[in-house]
């Protein structure tokens, strides 16, 4: 495979308002380090993330999208990201039936204190997307003409 | 009229792809006909009707206009322009060649639609004699022979040949340097008398449009039919999707980051915001808007255009309605005492 | 049966038990059969008629049929059973309204099967036990029924009614998972391969919402692809990412609540197997969180509303396989 030594993957990361957007604030103040290719987007909780939120950030140029939200059991709203985890689970399974690659989809759980987590998660998804390459099986040409 | 044989069939589809691009009704994944651009190989469907009809040659459902990007401050506009390449249909059906017409009126009109001219004028149309109507068809209600499909050249297959009849000075031209025999009229002429046959025995043939018309809209308009009829529609746009005369378009715009792209798209009157306003919905329930689309072919239509219907009898609606709620069955219901039976 | 069925629908109207009757009315053929609201016994007998090619499910008439005064007789297949307690189950149907009159099932026969075996020109069909004998414009021809049965029908999943308050025919049992084959089938194939199959089909789609129309799950007073405020409103599919997008957030937005009836394949008009989706999500849920039925009952929780505090992670997608 070609691999063009130059190319960033654009990631967006959907954070949830009280742990995860926590954590990479912590890992900001910890000068920690991760690519500035991930776009954060702060959502109010985990279960927020439509679906559509996501096969729309792969519309609009995205070649990796992760949502980060609280533990499991620690959700400020007290069971949020227990049903963000089950539609999660079958979107990305659905994804991969249509035949679009598995590694761009991704769920971490980051607590507000967990700012090196949230380093190490990023540099690693970024890492995946990168090795992967462009997205192109959920791309929309009318948004990457000059 | 010429004539080449069958099994040579690829030779000619070769000849013709070589002069433009060609596109033939050829059966795709599903096993339904669709007009597909010919490849070496490729073999024309035995299905009598493609399950999307020709329009989307000439009228395609979606169709880019113009983009506006933003510089700063300072926007430009580029046109698209449709595309300058020639291309021929073959296999068109006698139906599907008389909604060109249709079309016409409607787009060719002053003002023109640039978009459809220029297709049409790049179009060359090579029908297809109907060896095997189906029980659908109703192209003689309005009409329409489907043993003289007209177009640029009509071709007929008999006696394990196909014959080719150019009609137009374009579809003379069409088939010079071509490798075709000479033939005579006497086996297309018995093939023309054997689907007429047919034709006589199509149970949907028999409807009559007595009933309908330009100046029919006090009669049928508030008909208590229409709510029965309407009431199993479930609003979907297949009919009209499939229809080689619907023509109704909507005008969109597409933001792509600092570009916004204006296409326009089929429309379909089945739709609950079919021409919706900001003051609401002129066709509030779907009896308003199922009755929008067959006054608008039997009844609207005609009005403007010297009492022509806007159905040519395909009966792709007969087919593929969910519900198998249809023209036809409009026109018995609303059709009076010819049509009963 | 159809005579068993006029009869009794004779019996309810008047006897004024119900006001009208959903059923279905006579076509051009005797395949293209319309469902229809009967309120007078005259043109019941005239035009009712019930056969094998009644494929269409009745149950999203009763969402707009149960809220009018006065009670309604449905005719209900097993598998529109299922749709109807799942409407019932979601608020949709006012089940007071409705007096479900179950006919037992052997499976309906799709026209589309038929023409594709190359039979032409079908004027008229008669069932003959286990065969229909189709007279056509070139001839009498026979198939078997076996072989002109509907795919959903072909491997049913239950001839066993959801609910009714009266039967006629026989009730019957839940079938093996078969329906699954060609969901394994997929699973099985690369990703290349699966997006190169996905891309065919959907890529014929021509975004007349027929799927969505009929679909018993898909009753949200404005689809959100109908939504100008959406962002995602469209009239057609402008790009291959806005079919793929429309169908996956179709088959997300009914999972847990579609209850496999089928409707959305039968409508096709491009032939788009719509209903593999649904089955790949059916499976999954079942797989992950338990065997779940919609529109079984109306007690048990649909997996997509509820959760279990150890349920597997989505990194189980990337550990499994696509299985």
């Amino acid at each position: 495979m070609q691999v063009n030594e130059s190319w960033k993957p654009t990631i967006v990361a959907f954070c949830c308002n009280w742990c995860s957007y926590a954590g990479a604030d912590l890992s900001g103040t910890n000068r920690l380090n991760y690519p500035a290719n991930v776009k954060i987007i702060r959502i109010p909780c985990s279960c927020r993330l439509n679906p559509m939120f996501i096969l729309r950030a792969f519309q609009r140029g995205a070649d990796g999208v992760i949502l980060c939200g609280c533990h499991p059991g620690d959700c400020h709203y007290t069971t949020g990201n227990y049903y963000a985890r089950r539609r999660m689970t079958l979107l990305f399974s659905l994804l991969d039936y249509l035949g679009i690659e598995k590694e761009r989809t991704r769920v971490e759980w980051v607590s507000a204190a967990e700012g090196a987590k949230f380093a190490a998660v990023m540099n690693d998804f970024v890492a995946t997307v990168t090795a992967l390459g462009e997205n192109k099986r959920l791309e929309d040409l009318r948004c990457k003409q000059d | 009229m010429k004539k080449i044989e069958k099994k040579n069939l690829s030779v000619l589809f070769e000849a013709l792809a070589a002069k433009a691009a060609l596109y033939i009704p050829a059966d795709n994944a599903a096993g339904q006909s669709q007009f597909t651009r010919y490849e070496a190989g490729m073999t024309l469907s035995e299905k009598l009707n493609t399950a999307r009809s020709p329009k989307d040659l000439f009228f395609p459902q979606i169709e880019n206009l113009v983009d506006f990007q933003v510089f700063g401050k300072e926007i430009q506009v580029r046109e698209r322009k449709a595309p300058e390449e020639d291309f021929i249909l073959f296999g068109v059906r006698g139906c599907d060649c008389k909604s060109f017409e249709i079309l016409d009126k409607v787009f060719l009109s002053e003002p023109a639609d640039g978009y459809y001219a220029a297709r049409r004028s790049h179009g060359i149309v090579m029908t297809l004699a109907c060896g095997a109507p189906e029980e659908t068809c109703f192209c003689g209600v309005f009409g329409i022979d489907p043993a003289a499909p007209g177009g640029d050249v009509s071709c007929y297959f008999a006696e394990d040949a196909l014959f080719l009849q150019p009609l137009t000075s374009k579809g003379e031209a069409l088939l010079e340097g071509i490798a075709l025999e000479e033939a005579g009229d006497e086996a297309v002429e018995a093939e023309k008398t054997s689907i007429r046959r047919i034709a006589d025995r199509l149970p949907l043939n028999q409807l009559s449009t007595e009933a309908f018309g330009g100046d029919k809209t006090k009669t049928l308009f508030d008909r208590p039919e229409w709510e029965t009829l309407a009431k199993s529609c479930i609003g979907c746009g297949t009919c009209t999707f499939v229809c080689p005369t619907c023509q109704c378009y909507d005008v969109k715009e597409f933001k792509a980051g600092d570009t916004v792209q204006r296409f326009r798209c089929w429309d379909s009157c089945m739709y609950s915001d079919f021409t919706m306003m900001s003051a609401g919905q002129p066709r509030p329930t779907q009896k308003e808007r199922f009755r929008q689309r067959f006054m608008h072919k039997l009844v609207y239509y005609p009005a403007n255009n010297e009492g022509l219907f806007s159905c040519v009898g395909c009966g792709r609606c007969v087919a593929k309605c969910p519900i198998h709620m249809n023209i036809a069955k409009v026109m018995k219901t609303l059709g009076g005492a010819q049509n009963e039976k | 049966m159809q005579a068993r069925l006029i009869q009794r629908a004779k019996e309810l109207l008047e006897s004024g038990e119900v006001e009208r009757v959903l059923g279905w009315t006579a076509g051009e053929f005797f395949y293209d059969l319309t469902p229809a609201v009967f309120t007078t016994v005259e043109v019941l007998e005239k035009d009712f008629r019930y056969n094998v090619f009644a494929g269409a499910n009745l149950s999203k008439y009763l969402i707009a049929e149960s809220r009018k005064p006065g009670k309604i007789a449905a005719f209900l297949k097993p598998c529109d059973s299922y749709s109807f307690l799942q409407l019932v189950k979601e608020h949709r149907i006012n089940r007071e309204n409705v007096y479900v009159v179950g006919v037992g099932c052997e499976g309906k026969c799709d026209m589309e099967k038929i023409r594709a075996a190359g039979i032409k020109g079908v004027l008229d069909v008669k069932q003959n036990g286990d065969t229909l004998v189709l007279d056509t414009l070139y001839g009498e021809k026979t198939m078997a029924v076996a072989d002109a049965l509907a795919e959903r029908c072909a491997v049913c999943k239950s001839k066993k009614f959801a609910i009714y308050d009266e039967l006629i025919g026989e009730d019957g049992e839940d079938s093996d998972d078969s329906r699954f084959a060609e969901v394994r089938r997929l699973e099985a194939m690369t990703p290349e391969e699966r997006f190169a199959f996905w891309r065919g089909e959907l890529s014929r789609c021509i975004r007349c919402n027929a799927c969505r129309n009929v679909c018993p799950a898909c009753s949200c007073e404005k689809c959100v692809f109908d939504n100008p405020a959406s962002g995602v409103e469209n009239k057609a599919a402008a790009s291959s990412f806005e079919e793929n997008m429309f169908h996956i957030i179709r088959a997300f937005h009914v999972a847990g609540r579609c209850t496999d009836c089928g409707e959305c394949s039968r409508v096709c008009p491009q032939h788009i197997p719509l209903h593999l989706l649904n089955r790949k999500l059916i499976s999954d849920m079942n797989e992950l969180y338990g065997a779940y039925q919609a529109g079984a009952d109306m007690e048990s929780r649909p997996p997509m509303v509820d959760f279990r505090q150890n349920d597997p992670e989505p990194s189980i997608v990337h550990e499994r396989g696509n299985r």
